[in-house]
């Protein structure tokens, strides 16, 4: 119990640290508003991609609509913010923005959670589409043009507390008693099912948190940048998602996020060569795939308990040799 | 105990099950033998809840539970083994076993009930930290049946557990069985290997194309021409 706590605590020294640097860089000028799009978008994207890493790496449902979930979270807090230009406006868009995304998750899950693999996955991909055409044809969304000038409220602290937030609740949740349903209706439905694991249950829960937190990355990319329009909430943003998890491990949470900032910093490196940018990235994803199918992490995860455990073992192998 | 009346089964146009009706005391191992496709474990699916009848009742305990869900019948103490040893590959030993007290609200007494488990499969406590995919098929047979009693069931429904075992497994997982139901576990038993089946069930229906065709104690069906004939070779 002793032994939780004090990895608990170094885990909570370790991230106030990683804060304040980056804050402190910040502040002195030495991380520029370049770098910190950058960063923007690693915590976006780590937030999107632990997300849907929930829905489908830990509990196998494979899903491409997840660029949905987060229009529905970037429109509602794009309105909410431009009606209310205050910082309790923001929260309050991103919340409303996770819930109402919740609810849709909800009520599209509960039909189409009972189909497998490509049926789910041509279910969800329909289902953004619905959302990205209403969008585009709504008044109030401002159709194709989308919205611009959104009062941005999103900062390093708040990108950090959502980003940090989302980790350790999605976390907990995974640790949680639905937590390990969700995982064993990966492993085995029909074994779930004859151990008493309502799986219709399971799976739309695991969807409808899914949707939540995709919703919150939604809410603070409309923030960040100002300007959202129902383009960058298609396919190819889904399919942009499922690349990190893929890449990360599908059921690693700590490979989703390395692969968000992995692809993030490939990204950025590229940038100066924009005609072979797309063909180098997308070269590096088939090599990955090629030479490590099951993703950077495969399904284990990387943490302080996994760190000393390999320290130990260089230790060893040091005194051996 | 537990009883089946009249159970009629479709899966779309095929009428798997025809009136199908049986029943199982308390304390008894009771086999269902019949060839592939016979509707064996269709009716167990159906037992458990996994399937949906179209018309009949399933009653436990006086209580008709043919509405009820798979988890309201586990909860009722129904557990099924699946056909084919499910286990959750990806998950130890030990998480296996706690998967299958998911529906208990004892949680105080688990201790002892893993002991009793392992006390059954010893080869279990040796490979509690391995994941259960790089078990043997005999190893995951007894976890896939230790999950089901981590859940302390009255009626414990097992499908085929001889299912692809060399055979001296099979002997031992049949031995085990009994053993489990010597201890107060109530057991209905569905399998192809009918010798071995009708070798330790008190009483055997035989099934053949969604009817039962004969029923009776194992020990006479065990020396009925017939069955001799058609599912002992010889």
């Amino acid at each position: 119990m002793s032994n939780r706590y004090a990895r608990i605590g170094v885990q909570v020294v370790l991230l106030a640290l990683v804060y304040g640097i980056v804050w402190a860089l910040i502040n002195a000028g030495v991380i520029d508003d370049y770098i910190q799009a950058t960063m923007a978008t690693i915590c976006i994207n780590i937030i999107l991609a632990v997300s849907l890493n929930l829905i489908t790496g830990f509990t196998g449902q494979f899903s491409l609509g997840h660029a949905g979930f987060m229009a529905i979270g970037a429109y509602t807090t794009a309105l909410v913010t431009m009606e209310y230009p205050t910082t309790w406006g923001f929260l309050g868009g991103v919340f409303l923005g996770a819930i109402l995304a919740a609810i849709v998750g909800f009520l599209i899950g509960l039909p189409t959670l009972r189909l497998r693999g490509d049926y789910l996955a041509i279910a969800t991909l329909g289902m953004a589409e619905i959302i990205r055409i209403l969008l585009l044809n709504f008044d109030f969304t401002n159709g194709a043009a989308g919205l611009s000038g959104i009062p941005s409220f999103v900062g390093w602290t708040w990108l950090f507390v959502f980003t940090v937030g989302t980790i350790v609740l999605i976390s907990n949740f995974l640790h949680s008693s639905h937590g390990r349903a969700s995982i064993s209706i990966r492993e085995d439905e029909i074994a779930a099912e004859s151990v008493g694991i309502n799986a219709t249950r399971a799976k739309t829960l695991a969807f409808t948190v899914g949707a939540f937190f995709g919703a919150i990355a939604g809410g603070l990319y409309a923030s960040y940048f100002y300007f959202i329009k129902p383009d960058l909430f298609g396919f190819l943003k889904s399919i942009d998602i499922l690349v990190i998890v893929v890449l990360g491990g599908l059921g690693s949470l700590t490979g989703s996020i390395i692969a968000a900032i992995l692809l993030a910093l490939l990204q950025t490196f590229l940038q100066p060569f924009p005609e072979l940018r797309m063909i180098i990235y997308s070269l590096a994803l088939v090599m990955i795939m090629i030479f490590r199918p099951q993703g950077l992490m495969g399904s284990r995860e990387l943490n302080l308990a996994s760190l000393t455990r390999l320290t130990r073992r260089g230790r060893a192998a040091e005194g051996a040799s | 105990m537990f009883e089946i009346r009249d159970l009629n089964v479709h899966f779309g146009g095929i009428h798997a099950l025809k009136g199908i009706s049986m029943t199982v005391d308390a304390g008894e191992i009771v086999t269902l033998i019949g060839a592939n496709g016979a509707g064996k474990t269709t009716t167990l699916r159906t037992a458990s809840g996994l399937k949906k009848p179209t018309s009949g009742t399933i009653v436990v305990d006086g209580r008709d539970i043919t509405a009820a869900s798979p988890q309201e019948r586990v909860k009722l103490g129904l557990c099924q083994v699946p056909e084919g040893r499910r286990v959750f590959p990806q998950m130890t030993v030990q998480e296996n076993l706690e998967m299958g007290a998911y529906q208990r609200k004892d949680k105080a007494n688990l201790a002892s009930d893993f002991d009793d488990v392992f006390g059954r499969f010893p080869v279990l406590k040796e490979r509690r930290k391995q994941t259960a995919g790089t078990l043997s098929g005999g190893e995951q047979q007894m976890l896939a049946m230790g999950r089901a009693l981590m859940s302390r069931p009255r009626i414990l429904l097992l499908d085929e557990p001889s299912m692809g075992l060399a055979p001296l497994l099979v002997a031992e997982i049949f031995d085990i069985i009994k053993q489990i139901n010597e201890a107060g576990t109530t057991v209905l038993l569905v399998e192809q290997n009918a010798n071995m089946a009708l070798r330790i069930a008190d009483r055997a229906y035989v099934m053949e194309t969604g009817s039962i065709v004969l029923e009776g104690p194992a020990s006479e069906l065990l020396d009925t021409e017939d069955i001799k004939r058609a599912y002992l070779g010889g």
